[in-house]
């Protein structure tokens, strides 16, 4: 059993600055992830971040990965990959570690001894950073070989270099689907299509004008019908919708692909923070089950914080400051002064603000005001 | 919110009009000149960073569509790197007599050669007309954003934004 002053379960960009602010204010840190690399999802991001300077905007997420785990590593925060959290009982949270080979995709030869050992940790605090976890969708035929999450394909094609398949077939226009789907051009793959279901493309406008000017139609009031194909996915058929989400009869359409993508949406991946008995609240600007938790994003159960999509999916950048918010304020509650820095704390929240203003993001920062309202009632004091 | 661009997947016309960072076409003919097609309001501002000039304005809050002032802007395209969302194209009507050159981030691998035919395709990636690759500029700075510069006839400038991609 080992003791520390501060847990952080997933060593993504809030994960991350989190530990990195705790470390900072003398706590003892680790961080535990269950992937072999750390950084999130931030490892997969290839291309330039939006944001501000401060957020390191026109930076390469590959990049901010890179920064953010040698800062960790030279404030003294312990990261540990490959270690999975499958339990937290009151302060101790429960660990599967794995050693072994690098990839599970392409396994090294040398390495075929792999082994595992599980421990505990006792935590004084804890900081939940989990991310998200991608949405499916239910079709005939999404069971088959070639369906996939976006993210997974971004996964395979910018950390394994592996691509999934040539004629791939986005399905939803949020950011991800457009992201994604000009990273599979650039890893040598063809995007017949994106669809969306709704009238409207969700993703910023320039994401969808770098895949426009590629030739890649985004056709708006579209949904995926059905998959078919031999043993993995050979054709999909899609067809308008109308406003009421029914499909117009006659609008079928028949595609070529071999790889169908789904990015609808992202959820906050809650299963640990629910299991460490956090109350729930349901809210669909913010993804779905979110962790309740107060302006410090400290959650119903004492002394456990969350930041990053985990308390709301949002961005890359909002997660950096949710962590080193909850990170500043885990460090402040087992300091006599509990106040915490306060000037950086109200500096940290003008500019979560700032980034939740603007069309894009305001129903966001009304979610979240709601969900700090319900904490007040239900968060300890 | 703007309209075309969420239906269509790219700014009309009149959508880049209207943007305070599309320079006029008075400016356009007197010479090199960005044309930033950044139309929604979005919380990013590397472009007001990257010009040497202080030609670009974003200011508070960070939502805000960048502002182009026309003359002010030398045309360096120093810029077109920097543009997260690659939204920025370097026009020059007066490259030479009848042809105009359009620069334009292009991050695809093979990259074109200097001289090659291309075929450039607009806004929707419809071919326009053939073009010539004047320049493939990469340095250090760009950051792995290559910018490639074509040369159209004067009257396809305002609709070329790239090139019909080469399949490996």
């Amino acid at each position: 059993m080992r003791e520390v002053d501060l847990a952080v379960v997933g060593a993504g960009p809030a994960g991350l600055t989190a530990a990195i602010e705790g470390a900072k204010r003398g706590c003892s840190t680790v961080v535990l992830d269950m992937n072999p690399h750390p950084g999130g999802q931030l490892i997969k991001q290839i291309h330039k971040f939006f944001g501000s300077r401060e957020h390191r905007a026109g930076t390469r997420g590959i990049e901010i990965a890179d920064t953010l785990f040698h800062e960790a590593e030279s404030t003294g925060v312990e990261v540990m990959v490959r270690a999975e959290v499958y339990a937290i009982h009151d302060s101790t949270l429960e660990v599967a570690q794995t050693f072994g080979e690098d990839s599970p995709i392409l396994p090294s030869k040398e390495a075929t001894t792999s082994h595992s050992r599980s421990l505990s940790i006792v935590a004084r605090r804890i900081v939940l950073a989990m991310g998200g976890a991608e949405n499916a969708l239910n079709f005939p035929g999404w069971t088959l070989p070639g369906v996939m999450g976006a993210g997974a394909a971004q996964t395979m094609i910018n950390l394994w270099r592996v691509l999934p398949g040539e004629r791939i077939l986005m399905v939803g226009a949020g950011n991800v689907g457009l992201i994604v789907s000009y990273q599979l051009m650039q890893a040598g793959g063809e995007v017949v299509a994106v669809i969306e279901a709704t009238p409207r493309i969700g993703g910023y406008g320039v994401h969808a004008a770098k895949i426009s000017r590629a030739g890649v139609p985004i056709l708006t009031s579209h949904t995926i019908v059905g998959a078919s194909g031999e043993s993995r996915v050979e054709r999909a058929v899609i067809a308008k919708v109308d406003p009421s989400w029914r499909i117009v009869p006659g609008s079928e359409e028949e595609l070529e692909v071999d790889t169908i993508c789904i990015a609808v949406g992202l959820r906050p991946n809650a299963r640990l923070a629910s299991l460490a008995g956090c109350k729930l609240h349901y809210s669909p600007s913010l993804g779905g089950w979110v962790p309740i938790h107060n302006s410090r994003m400290e959650t119903t159960v004492p002394r456990i914080y969350i930041a990053g999509d985990l308390s709301g999916v949002e961005e890359a950048s909002t997660a950096l400051e949710e962590g080193r918010l909850a990170g500043i304020c885990a460090a402040a509650s087992l300091s006599k002064e509990r106040a915490g820095d306060p000037e950086e704390i109200k500096a940290i929240e003008q500019r979560l603000l700032s980034l939740r203003s603007g069309p894009f993001c305001q129903r966001r920062q009304d979610a979240k005001q709601e969900l700090i309202g319900i904490a007040e009632t239900q968060c300890p004091k | 919110m703007s309209q075309v661009i969420n239906s269509r997947g790219y700014p009309s016309q009149q959508e880049l009009r209207n943007a305070p960072g599309y320079p006029s076409q008075e400016r356009l003919e007197k010479g090199p000149v960005v044309a930033i097609e950044c139309i929604e309001e979005i919380p990013c501002n590397p472009c007001e960073q990257a010009c040497p000039q202080h030609a670009i304005t974003i200011g508070t809050p960070i939502t805000n569509c960048p502002h182009l002032d026309e003359d002010k802007c030398i045309g360096c395209g120093l810029c077109v790197s920097q543009c997260p969302g690659l939204a920025i194209f370097l026009i020059d009507l007066t490259h030479s007599q009848g042809s105009a050159s359009v620069a334009f981030p292009y991050e695809y691998l093979p990259l074109p050669k200097e001289g090659q035919t291309v075929c450039a395709v607009n806004r929707a990636g419809e071919p326009v007309c053939s073009g010539t690759v004047v320049r493939v500029q990469n340095p250090k700075r760009n950051d792995r954003t290559p910018v490639v510069t074509v040369a159209v006839p004067c009257k396809y400038a305002t609709q070329v934004r790239g090139i019909l991609r080469s399949r490996r």
